[in-house]
């Protein structure tokens, strides 16, 4: 008998370590021949610990399970979810990206190829470099880390670069909150990864990879190092990959806690052992990036998708989505909702769908205030912009952004004052201090929100100035984004601007 | 964490820092390195890093100071971080945090007057459809509340 017990952090972070041991000890004590599969998680994180039993072939679910409950659930007294796929949760998306996550075992490669795993890179082998990124072009896939800059237009021009050497980076940096999607496939799927990257180098001729990981993700970390290994010993990295005659390797590379390291030029500096600090775009990292070589630098989720895109081709991919928003999105829904987790959807979705039917709410019970999307430099959303569908042109035109697709949920005891200062108080601590209207701007934006907090009325056109300029004049997003979360709380949630000023009359 | 240790010798730095020369762009996995074996990075690494990269000790320094990460004292025996992002905060961070600090009679980036516990802010683990969340070491956990954290810190000795 199988039973599959997450290892992915959220998992563990509800105690599925105790549980996987409790099932261990249990089973032994029963005479049960039980084989205990850490898989990752299903994406489904209000059941975690979320245990899958093996009957007549189909995987039933229970969940949230304590240690304590362990007995009850060898004795099949445990009351169950039912067949996992069947949950509603699950019916409702369209999994590409995140399809073998919380099925597999992360680190068993011929579960993986089971799951339609080095299909994709098997097919990519017997391609020319130029109809790989043809390939990626005609998917349609934007970057998934925030900017949404088509994919296959940046291999093409690391691809047509002349350089003795090339290298495919993978921004693992994923520091925005509400976040969490790299760091479960990662976790959950890190051969996916892997195959993605392997792609990407045969596309533009790059033999190098790097994964820059936040350090904050221990766990993703030991995880992709023993895949490493794993791919290593079976040929899908090294001087022959997979017998294609050509060479790809990669390694880890451990952030050290600067959020700014997101931004793909500070994490080039950061990865070449200096200060985390913004380079001046041109030169593009494609023409001039890692050690001054053409250099592809895509966020884990745009390679983890490359497979899938190969395996299924671009068509299967381009056939989901909304206009130019092309393909899936996997959604994190996090922050005070009843049901928070990974829901991996084609683009379009409204987001007060998301909200209210996916999400159930919030995790009170009392009424959402506010959705900010997008990280801590995206803007905050009204209830009144719910209708807003899920994608970079309709984000754009109401006055925000999808980013790396967080969306944290307030219940209406959030106050947007402090919201807003906070974006500003983060917004100086991280900056990398190269530019000025980051570096002085939001120290001074933390100042003059405190003014319009002690009633000072004329602060609050001073600051609608400050984001301005930030906005207009920052080198990166950390200074040129933070006006976001700022200037969408001060007027989509006035109340919260004006409240003290009238006790202080 | 490690119990304070004496002070690395010159030869056991150099020895760390031989270990990833062949890297390209080795800086961060030496600084890494040196950390995770003294617990901080000594002044003395300092100026065997810039001399094994040929840079200058300022730069060391400059680079060192940059990340959050690298710190220049040892923390206390056990390092709990608390996430102050976003959706932490929807779930009530703040105020656990600041219980918390009360409780352990210090302000973020301080140590417990025992050396127990050094208690600093995490913006984001990653856990932000189960917060608040916080970590103990390298372990994560999740819907953190006063209990739970007050087992936490007895666990660690605070």
């Amino acid at each position: 008998m199988r039973i599959w017990v997450p290892r992915d952090s959220a998992a563990k972070a509800l105690g599925a370590d105790a549980v996987a041991e409790a099932v261990a000890v249990e089973a032994a004590a029963r005479g049960l021949d039980v084989q205990i599969v850490r898989n990752g998680t299903r994406g489904m994180i209000w059941l975690e610990p979320l245990v899958e039993v093996e009957q007549d072939g189909v995987r039933i679910g229970y969940g949230p399970v304590s240690p304590g409950d362990v007995p009850a659930l060898l004795d099949g007294k445990m009351r169950s979810l039912g067949p996992v796929e069947d949950l509603d949760w699950m019916q409702r998306q369209d999994r590409l990206t995140f399809a073998r996550v919380g099925v597999i075992d992360p680190l068993d490669l011929a579960d993986y190829e089971a799951h339609g795993g080095l299909a994709g890179l098997r097919r990519a082998i017997a391609m020319t470099g130029a109809e790989i990124v043809a390939e990626v072009t005609g998917s349609g896939l934007r970057g998934r880390g925030g900017a949404g800059f088509p994919t296959g237009i940046k291999w093409n021009t690391v691809l047509n670069a002349e350089a003795d050497r090339k290298y495919i980076v993978c921004n693992a940096d994923e520091g925005d909150s509400g976040t969490f999607a790299d760091r479960m496939i990662m976790e959950g799927d890190p051969f996916c990864l892997i195959e993605g990257m392997a792609i990407a180098g045969l596309g533009v001729g790059a033999t190098r990879g790097y994964v820059y990981l936040r350090s904050e993700y221990p766990d993703a970390i030991a995880v992709m190092q023993a895949a490493l290994r794993v791919a290593r010993g079976a040929g899908v990295l090294g001087p022959d990959v997979l017998g294609s005659g050509t060479a790809f390797d990669m390694e880890i590379r451990v952030g050290a806690g600067a959020y700014v390291c997101g931004e793909e030029t500070s994490l080039l500096n950061s990865m070449e052992g200096k200060r985390g600090v913004v380079r001046a775009k041109p030169p593009l990292p494609a023409l001039e990036g890692f050690l001054g070589k053409p250099t592809v630098v895509n966020n884990v989720l745009s390679l983890a998708t490359v497979p899938v895109i190969f395996e299924k081709g671009a068509a299967h991919y381009a056939g989901f989505g909304l206009g130019r928003s092309k393909g899936t999105m996997p959604i994190q829904i996090a922050g005070n909702v009843k049901r928070g987790g990974l829901f991996e959807t084609g683009f379009g979705m409204p987001l007060g769908d998301l909200v209210n039917e996916v999400a159930g709410g919030t995790a009170t019970g009392r009424p959402v205030k506010a959705v900010q999307v997008g990280g801590p430099l995206g803007a905050y959303f009204h209830p009144d912009q719910f209708d807003t569908p899920f994608g970079y042109e309709a984000f754009d035109r109401a006055g925000g952004l999808i980013g790396h697709a967080g969306v944290v949920v307030f219940d209406d005891s959030a106050d947007m004052l402090k919201m807003a200062r906070f974006a500003m108080e983060f917004c100086a601590v991280e900056s990398c201090g190269k530019c000025t209207p980051c570096r002085i701007g939001a120290v001074r934006g933390v100042e003059t929100i405190d003014r319009i907090a002690q009633g000072d009325a004329d602060a609050i056109a001073l600051l609608a100035d400050l984001c301005e300029t930030m906005k207009d004049g920052s080198l990166c997003a950390l200074g040129g984004f933070t006006p976001f979360p700022v200037m969408s709380a001060l007027e989509r949630f006035p109340d919260d601007f004006g409240r003290q000023r009238e006790a202080a009359e | 964490m490690p119990n304070p240790m004496p002070a690395p010798t010159e030869e056991e730095i150099r020895d760390i820092v031989a270990g990833q020369l062949h890297l390209e762009g080795p800086l961060l996995p030496i600084l890494h390195a040196v950390q995770r074996s003294f617990g901080h990075v000594p002044q003395a690494a300092l100026g065997v890093i810039a001399e094994a990269l040929n840079i200058t000790r300022a730069e060391v320094h400059g680079v060192m100071s940059f990340y959050h990460d690298f710190r220049e004292v040892p923390a206390g025996r056990h390092v709990v971080r608390i996430c102050r992002a976003e959706a932490c905060q929807a779930m009530g961070a703040d105020a656990l945090a600041a219980r918390t600090l009360e409780k352990l009679g210090t302000a973020w980036h301080g140590t417990t007057a025992n050396g127990a516990v050094t208690v600093e802010p995490v913006y984001c683990l990653g856990l932000c459809a189960c917060g608040p969340a916080a970590m103990v070491d390298n372990r994560v956990v999740g819907h953190v509340d006063d209990a739970k954290m007050d087992t936490l810190l007895s666990e660690a000795g605070a």
